[in-house]
Formats: structure tokens, sequence, C-alpha cells
């Protein structure tokens, strides 16, 4: 015997969702289906004409060692921003906690970089690490270490993670707080009693139960390194040097509005859009199972 | 005197109600902010004051890419402004466009103003004219580049700060001198692509691109992995190897370590001038952009880069007669003077170069005149006229990536060039596709 309520009339529910729908279909599924139809053709900058190429734009795209390469890189970008960003986020959380006093003041602080948007904390960090005026570069100078992101691969890409990675700390930080809030202190104190020390009740109780935040943000902060991050690295690198730091995103973004080409830079959101679908089915599908709510 | 008030309160308050109704507007869109923003600005209320017909109103719209993309948006949106600043590099891009601007010398001919095509300086006018020979956009900022002598620099490491340096040899000899006398930043650049390939190619009289520079269609290829250009910039790559040429960045980073008086050499526009007479605190001198001896046809001339001023499509007669008029007014000889001595900037006339010439300003300030001289030293040659390639911008970004390459060691500069070929060519068979 199932109880269900049943809603009669559909002007209201209608109404309801109508925002979401709305907002969805201007925001979202309006230029989606603009970029899938762009991606098969190449039309010159000004709209005055249109050469039909069928899958020319991918075939293009995907012939281009440079392009492959662009996925490892991106690759490589989003699981350092999405380590760099949560693993010091639950940390400060974890700490913040514990903390009685002062805890509002820690707190408010830890959350002031999410309010820097990411090209002035790109300015901001170009700025500590400028080779010829940076503080830090003059500081590791002076330990005896070179700094040079303008022609190193590797300290490039190290910058721009970290300078990525810095704002989101704030934001997974707060959600790491509210979780750790949530877990139940009498589950703590009974393994407490039982004589599990800090770090035993952390690993076996803790994360466990914090495991639906981790994974959103785990969700959130791979769509975070993929689309959001182009500020920081257009003020950084410019995806330079050689291409070291050129993630799929800050090619859409420089082929379409740099190079004014526009078809291929529609195809490379198309191929964007599925590798970032697939990426959050692989997660839902193998990730969430191991995911106690 | 009140239709100068009016005229000036129309500039500055970007859009006055009042002026707009008496007068025709005519907007036009800029790429220049700090000093130049203000003189162009200047130039624009000189301009309203003068008359009262029209009503120019200028406007920032960012860096030079950032301006180009404001305009192909605008026009997109049927909001195009009546003038947009295009930078060199998108030359091709707006040539192509047929439909969305209105050649300069068609508009010229339409407003009734003074128009010689003949009066602009040959290797400034051959960039922006069509192979018929019809300038379709208005130089209007054009430089070249020059080589910048930290005096003060070269005595401390104990080399002659009177040394021919007009020679790569006799450069590299100076490096080499300059390293041993401690110096830690003997050679720095701006604008690598521009000056170590783009200029560097006609200064040698060797071809940058097939089909003359681009100049003779759009089925063009990069010929920039050619022997010259690969040698001089294994010599480049040798240096910077050895800590004689410092690699600051894409664009004109190395100007600040220059300014500072950390660098005793410097490649850069000779529109440097401004930045470096006021900033600099040590003696320095303007020297022609050195060449390699008995290669290629040098020294042949360089080539221009800045801006020129394009007139787009869809708007009424009338504003057509005032951008006309405004485009004239900018490059009358008194204007134009002016702005060659204010930033540093090419004069674009022969008679502007003539009327700074007799009022004494190259004795007072030496040096600047270097970069005329060397822009019309000689005719120019297929090689020489300029670079007319499709989706350039994002070619010099390649050619950029694979310099770093070699700067870094990781590749010789043949493996470079010959990689930047391969990949600007696919962006040029685009270019050619979506302009077929």
């Amino acid at each position: 015997m199932e109880k269900r309520v049943v809603f009669r009339g559909w002007w209201l529910p209608a109404l309801l969702i109508a925002p979401q729908v709305i907002v969805s279909t201007v925001f979202f599924f309006y230029p989606a289906g603009q970029a899938i139809w762009q991606s098969f053709f190449i039309p010159d900058p000004f709209g005055l004409s249109s050469r039909f190429v069928g899958l020319g734009n991918f075939e293009f795209l995907l012939s281009d060692r440079f392009y492959r390469a662009s996925f490892v890189t991106t690759a490589v970008f989003s699981i350092l921003v999405t380590l760099c960003s949560m693993i010091p986020a639950l940390f400060l959380a974890v700490m913040a906690d514990r903390l009685i006093k002062g805890s509002g003041v820690y707190r408010t602080m830890l959350i002031w970089p999410y309010a820097v948007a990411p090209a002035i904390a790109g300015v901001l960090w170009l700025f500590m690490f400028n080779t010829r005026v940076g503080v830090v570069s003059w500081y590791v100078g002076n330990l005896g270490y070179d700094w040079n992101h303008v022609l190193n691969g590797g300290e490039a890409m190290g910058l721009v993670v970290v300078a990525s990675a810095w704002g989101r700390i704030s934001y997974n930080f707060l959600f790491f707080f509210a979780a750790l809030q949530a877990v139940p202190k009498s589950v703590i104190e009974a393994a407490a009693i039982d004589g599990a020390r800090f770090w035993k009740r952390f690993w076996t109780i803790v994360l466990p139960l914090l495991s639906p935040t981790t994974f959103f943000l785990l969700v959130v902060n791979v769509v975070y390194s993929f689309f959001e991050t182009f500020g920081v690295i257009h003020t950084i690198t410019a995806g330079g040097p050689q291409q070291s730091t050129t993630v799929l995103v800050y090619k859409v973004f420089s082929d379409g509005f740099v190079g004014q080409d526009l078809g291929s830079s529609s195809a490379q959101s198309v191929i964007l859009l599925f590798v970032v679908g697939l990426l959050t089915i692989i997660q839902f599908k193998f990730v969430e199972k191991r995911v106690h709510y | 005197m009140k239709k100068s008030l009016l005229g000036a309160l129309a500039v500055t308050t970007m859009l006055s109600p009042v002026a707009a109704m008496a007068q025709t507007e005519v907007q036009f869109w800029h790429a220049f902010t700090g000093r130049l923003g203000e003189l162009v600005a200047a130039q624009v209320e000189e301009f309203n004051a003068s008359q009262s017909d029209y009503v120019v109103v200028q406007s920032h719209k960012g860096n030079y890419s950032e301006t180009l993309n404001a305009g192909i948006a605008a026009f997109r949106a049927g909001e195009q402004p009546h003038i947009l600043m295009v930078f060199e590099v998108g030359t091709a891009t707006m040539m192509a466009a047929a439909g969305a601007v209105r050649p300069v010398y068609e508009v010229m001919a339409a407003s009734g103003a003074d128009f010689d095509q003949d009066a602009y300086i040959g290797a400034v006018k051959g960039y922006y004219t069509s192979t018929e020979g019809d300038m379709l956009s208005l130089p209007f900022n054009a430089s070249t580049p020059v080589l910048w002598v930290n005096r003060d620099a070269m005595a401390a490491a104990g080399v002659d700060p009177d040394m021919d340096l007009s020679t790569w040899q006799n450069v590299d000899a100076a490096l080499t001198a300059l390293k041993a006398g401690g110096e830690e930043c003997p050679l720095v650049t701006a604008w690598q692509s521009w000056i170590h390939l783009e200029n560097f190619s006609a200064y040698h009289d060797v071809p940058f691109a097939s089909q003359d520079n681009g100049f003779s269609g759009t089925d063009t290829e990069l010929m920039l992995n050619g022997e010259a250009q690969v040698a001089h910039l294994t010599a480049m790559g040798q240096w910077a190897q050895e800590g004689k040429f410092i690699y600051t960045g894409r664009r004109n980073e190395g100007g600040a370590n220059f300014r500072a008086g950390d660098c005793a050499l410097f490649t850069e526009s000779s529109a440097g001038y401004a930045g470096i007479s006021s900033e600099a605190e040590f003696d320095f001198d303007v020297r022609p952009l050195p060449y390699w001896e008995g290669v290629g046809n040098s020294p042949q001339n360089t080539i221009i880069g800045g801006a020129s001023l394009w007139v787009m499509e869809g708007h009424e007669d009338e504003e057509y007669k005032g951008a006309g008029q405004f485009l004239s007014f900018l490059s009358s000889s008194d204007v134009q003077a002016q702005w060659h001595q204010d930033t540093g900037y090419l004069p674009i006339t022969a008679e502007a170069s003539a009327a700074t010439k007799a009022s004494g300003f190259y004795d007072e300030n030496p040096g600047t005149e270097v970069a005329v001289i060397q822009m019309t030293a000689n005719e120019t040659t297929a090689n020489s006229n300029g670079l007319r390639l499709g989706s350039f911008d994002q070619i010099r970004g390649i050619i950029d990536e694979e310099l770093e390459g070699i700067w870094a060691g990781d590749k010789t500069a043949q493996e470079a060039m010959d990689s930047a070929k391969e990949r600007g060519d696919a962006l040029l068979r685009r270019f050619e596709t979506a302009n077929r």
C-alpha cells in the first residue's frame, strides 16, 4: 500500500519550475545549442559569411598534437588544483573546529580570499613572483634558487595552480567546516571513551561522515578548475612558457576572443562540454558508491 | 568659445545629449591609455573645437586585441562605431571583411576632405594599401624597432659606449665584453616576434611568408624557417644559454628592466621613447636596429608596428562626412608633427617629417630621427612592405611559444621554426577557408 500525495492541476507546478527552466534555457541550453551549431561552421569574424564544414573543426582540432597535449596539461592542472584546494581546506577546517576561542575571527580571515576575483588573484600572485620585483622570487633568489616562471614550465604550472587554488581554499573550508559541525558529538565522545586518539577518530569516523561533502566539493572543484581558472592563467602566464599552462578552456578563450576563430572555439567548447559531462558521470557512477549519506 | 566648450564637454562626458542634438556625432574607439590616451583626447577636443558640424566622441576599449574584439562584437550586434583603431596585426582580418569596413579613400572622396595618398611615407602606407594602390585605412600610430643603449652600463662594464653597434657581429662582441665586465643583463628585448623575426626578415630582405608576405593573396605559407632567420635565432639562443640575452616575456616586459637601468642593450619600438626618456636615470642612446653583415640584402628597411584607423560600414552619409573630416584633420601636417614629437611614433607624412626637422626637434633630441631614417633609407621591396597574414595574432602566439623553446634550450632554432611554420600554416589555411 503506497501512500503518495498527488497534486491536481498542472499550472502551479509549471509556474513553480518555470524560473529554473527559463534560467537554464537562457543561460545554458540556448548558448550550448549555439555552440554546437557553430561548431559545424567556419565563420568569418564579422559574421558576414559562414562556411559549413561538418565535422571539419573537430578533425582540425583532434589532428593537432598541441591540442591533444592540452588535455594532459588540463588533467595535471585540474588534479593539482583540486588537491591543493581541498586538502589544505580540510586541514584548516579541522583545526578551526577544534578552536574554542577566537574561531570567529579565524573563520572570517579564512573566507576572505574567496572574495578576490580570479584575475585579481592572478595579478597579486604574479606580483609576488615577478622575476624582477617580486618579494618571493627575490627571497628564493637569496636562497640561491633562480626563480623564472617566464621560461620554466614547471614553475609556471606551480604558480598558476597555487594562484587558482588559493581563493578556492576558502570556499572548500566553508563547506568542510559546516560539515564538521554536523558530525554528532556523541559518536566522537564514544570513540574517545573507547580510547581512540584524534587521528584515529578522524580517519575512521569524521572522514567517512564528511564523504558527501567531500564528494560534492570534488565535483564542484573539478568543474571550477576546468572552467573558471582562465582569468588566473590569462593574467599570469597567458598559456606559456611554450604551452606548459595552456589548458583547454584557455584555448577556447584565446582562439575565440584573440584569434576570432569562432568555429574552432565553439568546437572546443563542445569537446569540453563532453569531457566534463563524462567526468561527472564517472564521478557519480564510481566515486559516489563510496559515499555514505 | 561656447562651441569649443560644448565640444570639450561632449568629449569629457562621452555622450552629451545637448551637443549630439545640434551636431552629427562620430564615434571613435581606440586602445590608448595613460599619456597616449590624453594626447588622443586632446586631438579630438581640438578637432571638435575647430568646427561646429560634427562632434567626435572618443572611447577607450582596452588593449589592441580587446579593442578589435569590441569592434567586431559591436558590428555583429549592429552597434559598431564609425572609426575603429585596429593594430597592424589585425590588418588582414579587416581587409578580408569587405562588408564591414568602408575603405578610407572612399570615405575621404565622399567627404570632400583634402586627401593625397602620395603624401604618406611609403613604408607606412604600404601596410594599409590594397593591391590596387588604394588606401583602406588611415595609418595613425606607427613605430619601428631600434636599439636602445644604456651608456652608463656599458661604461661600468668597461665597454666603450661609443662602439659601433650597427651589426649583430659587433653586438656579439659587445655582449661578450659586457658579460666579462660583470653585466648581468647584457641584452633584453620587447616584442620578440615583431623585432627578431618580422622586422628581421624585412631588414635582411628575406621573405617572412610566401605571396609577398601575404600581400598578393591569402594562399600564403610562412617562410620564417629560412636560413637567415634560423642563423639569427641560433645566435640568440646561444646568447640566452650564456646569460648574455635575458628573456623577460612575450610583450614589452623587458622595458621595466631597461628603464630601471638593469640592462645594457634593449631592442624595442621607437615609441619606447616617451617612457625611457621620462624614467631612465642614466645616459641612453638610440641606435639603428643591428643587422647581420653579409646576410641577405641588409640593411634594407624595417617595417612598422602600431595601428591604423578603419571606418566601419552601416552609418549615415552625414556621419561619414564627419569621419572623413576628422581623419583629414588627424593626418594634417601640424597634428602629425606634434604627435611624432610627443610620442616617438613615426610621422606618417613626409611633410610632417620635414616640419619636425625644420623645427630643430631632431637636433635637440638626438636619436629621435633614427627610426625615420631606418624606415625610409631604401625603396621597399616585396619582402619589406610589411605583412598581411590572417589569424596573425594567434600565429604570433605560436611563434612566441616556439621561441621560448629556443631560449629555454629545449629546441634548436631550426626545429622551433619548422614547428612554427607547420602550426602557423594550419591557421593560414583556416583563414583562407573562412574568407574564400
